[in-house]
């Protein structure tokens, strides 16, 4: 039945609307519909995120290169049977070949099984920076947002002063007083990498942490848990980190495609892992020397081109996961 | 943003020199520093004295300038005076290629919003952002050089002309040409919505008026507070591109010190860049106020 009277204005305030947004409201009531219409139960933020993810090729794409990644410094073997540290002088800077797909570096090592065993300093590197950033910039962020008064001065100002350093100085600073040998284990040396640019970077999650805290804050929700005498741990917990938690999400996924980058800037420079360590840096930094850019570019190409992918997926997703999880930012 | 210069001082001192550890481990090359080295070293650097008081003297030091001496007995001051106007001209060079080429793509972007046009800025500086800045150097290296280019673009820039530093400076702003391109569609798109553009539609302006004398102006406030940081940031990632390119400033000067183990030259340098880049924050925002009167500085 259509009456007049009440769908009339309804049209109008949809045409205006849609006339107001753009086509990209339009988009995403139709979205929202498709979605209420698929999940007939109420759907809570992740879930709604996640439908909107799953329609974007873009997060297909990216997350199907991220789990190559994975896999790859998981279970290299699984990639190749090559010995990356076998190296035959005879053999150096080889074309590639059916023997050798990426072709030989100048020690005659075996371009493809190091570039597939370099994946595995990279993703470490990565997902530890990001999980202690994560952890260390949340736990800040929500002291200073929940308690506020001196602590969120104090925290701020500290924040603050190590914002100020840029990453790649401090880092070079921090990796040159603690310098690793060659004979440094592998852990270790991954370690102090993780370290430096954790001690850099965690201002940045603290202060988005802090601005969602303090939006969170003044919800009925917050003082309704208060008011029946739940503690600051409690509240802090299981009220305000649910919801505060999703632009910290999409920033630390985009981070960590860059902690990627800046470790093989790091290690490019002679600075962050260390041979006999194996990393994509490493590799980039032997071949871009003058004398090999012509004569072997396989050498700098391959390594150049997992990384790249490898730092590109990670930002793609984070992109996917930050436009998901705020529509506002459409 | 004085407390900022004098924190982040303080924090490079205590990581250098007074955390656990040996600050002047890997200070004598490849072998342990000998007694009397340490000695003097720690001498120098008032290392038996408490702690705070080790960081005043250590601050009253950089403040004369006084950056200490590396292993070939010059001071860091005189080699960072010799090479600095290399890596500013580098960095101009870089800036000038952000402003031109970052500007009119966030230009062209924002006023095809949702065209191709627009699809191919946003997607191309996502793949812009993601590739490291020494991979883009390289290869266009490689790319230079197979293409026989070289005449035209100097792959290497030892003695620093401007010819030579063109490339360089292409690879060390692309980075940044990426952040100014989406900042500037951003902004333009958001301020196309305006209502004193539409009242300036409304009055009967040409599109180029309206976007090019109205929206653009206001749209740049944020651009080109981002290119006044960046000057500071490019001072660093200079690091990167000198060594590429082996110019002979700054950055190029902290690299073959890290390899040669020269710890005075590393730290000091490094901490001059710091000092620089926290300098032309505090400028860009006593700018900041100027350019767009709306902020006022609490």
């Amino acid at each position: 039945m259509t009456d007049p009277i009440h769908s009339g204005p309804e049209t109008m305030m949809g045409a205006v609307a849609n006339d107001i947004a753009g086509e990209a409201v339009e988009r995403q009531e139709e979205a929202a519909a498709e979605a209420s219409a698929v999940l007939d139960k109420p759907h809570s933020l992740g879930s709604d995120a996640w439908w909107q993810m799953r329609r974007r090729p873009m997060f297909w794409f990216s997350a199907g290169l991220i789990a190559l990644f994975i896999l790859m410094a998981v279970w290299p073997s699984l990639f190749t049977n090559g010995d990356p540290r076998y190296c035959d002088l005879t053999q150096a800077r080889h074309k590639p070949s059916w023997e050798h797909w990426f072709g030989t570096d100048i020690q005659g090592c075996d371009v493809y099984a190091r570039t597939i065993h370099g994946a595995r300093s990279s993703i470490l590197v990565g997902v530890f920076c990001t999980a202690g950033v994560t952890v260390i910039g949340s736990i800040v962020g929500l002291l200073a947002g929940y308690f506020g008064r001196w602590l969120d001065v104090v925290l701020s100002r500290v924040g603050e002063i190590f914002f100020a350093i840029p990453t790649l100085l401090g880092g070079i600073v921090i990796l040159y007083s603690f310098p690793s040998r060659p004979g440094t284990p592998y852990a270790i040396v991954v370690g102090k990498v993780v370290i430096a640019i954790t001690l850099l970077q965690w201002p940045t999650i603290a202060r988005i942490m802090r601005a969602s805290v303090l939006q969170v804050m003044p919800h009925e929700y917050v003082t309704a848990a208060r008011g029946l005498g739940a503690r600051p741990g409690r509240i802090i917990v299981s009220h305000i980190l649910p919801n505060a938690v999703a632009g910290v999400i999409a920033v630390a996924t985009i981070n960590l495609g860059v902690y990627i980058a800046l470790e093989a800037t790091l290690s490019f420079l002679g600075i962050g892992l260390q041979p006999p360590a194996i990393s994509w840096g490493i590799a980039i930094s032997e071949a871009s020397k003058m004398g090999f850019l012509t004569s072997a570019p396989h050498m700098l190409l391959f390594p150049s081109l997992f990384l790249s992918l490898t730092v590109l997926a990670f930002i793609m997703l984070g992109e996917v996961v930050r436009d998901a999880l705020d529509p506002r930012l459409r | 943003m004085i407390p900022v210069i004098i924190g982040a001082t303080f924090i490079l001192f205590v990581l250098v020199f007074a955390l656990p550890g040996e600050p002047w481990q890997g200070r004598c090359g490849e072998r342990e520093c000998p007694t009397a080295y340490v000695e003097a070293f720690k001498r120098e650097y008032n290392l038996d004295k408490p702690l705070l008081v080790q960081y005043a003297l250590y601050l009253g030091k950089l403040v004369q300038g006084d950056l200490g001496v590396n292993f070939y007995n010059n001071h860091v001051i005189d080699e960072l005076a010799v090479r600095y106007p290399t890596t500013v001209k580098l960095a101009l060079i870089a800036i000038l290629v952000e402003v031109v080429i970052g500007i009119a793509a966030g230009l062209m972007a924002g006023i095809n919003k949702g065209r191709f046009l627009d699809s191919l800025v946003v997607v191309s500086t996502l793949v812009v952002v993601s590739i490291p800045v020494f991979v883009i150097g390289s290869v266009a290296q490689w790319s230079v050089l197979k293409l026989d280019l070289n005449d035209i673009f100097p792959v290497t820039a030892t003695q620093g002309t401007l010819k030579q530093l063109i490339l360089p400076g292409f690879v060390l702003g692309s980075l940044s040409v990426a952040y100014v391109a989406r900042l500037t569609r951003t902004n333009l798109v958001e301020n196309l919505r305006a209502d004193y553009v539409r009242t300036a539609r409304a009055k009967g302006l040409t599109t180029g008026r309206v976007i090019g004398i109205h929206t653009l102006r206001n749209s740049l406030i944020p651009v080109i507070t981002f290119i006044g940081y960046d000057f500071g940031s490019l001072m660093g990632g200079a690091i990167v591109t000198e060594r590429i390119f082996n110019i002979n400033g700054i950055g190029g000067f902290i690299f073959r010190s890290i390899n040669q183990r020269d710890g005075v030259s590393v730290v000091g340098a490094v901490t001059v860049l710091v000092l620089i880049y926290l300098l032309a924050n505090l400028v860009v925002d006593v700018l900041y106020g100027v350019l767009d009167p709306r902020i006022s500085r609490d």
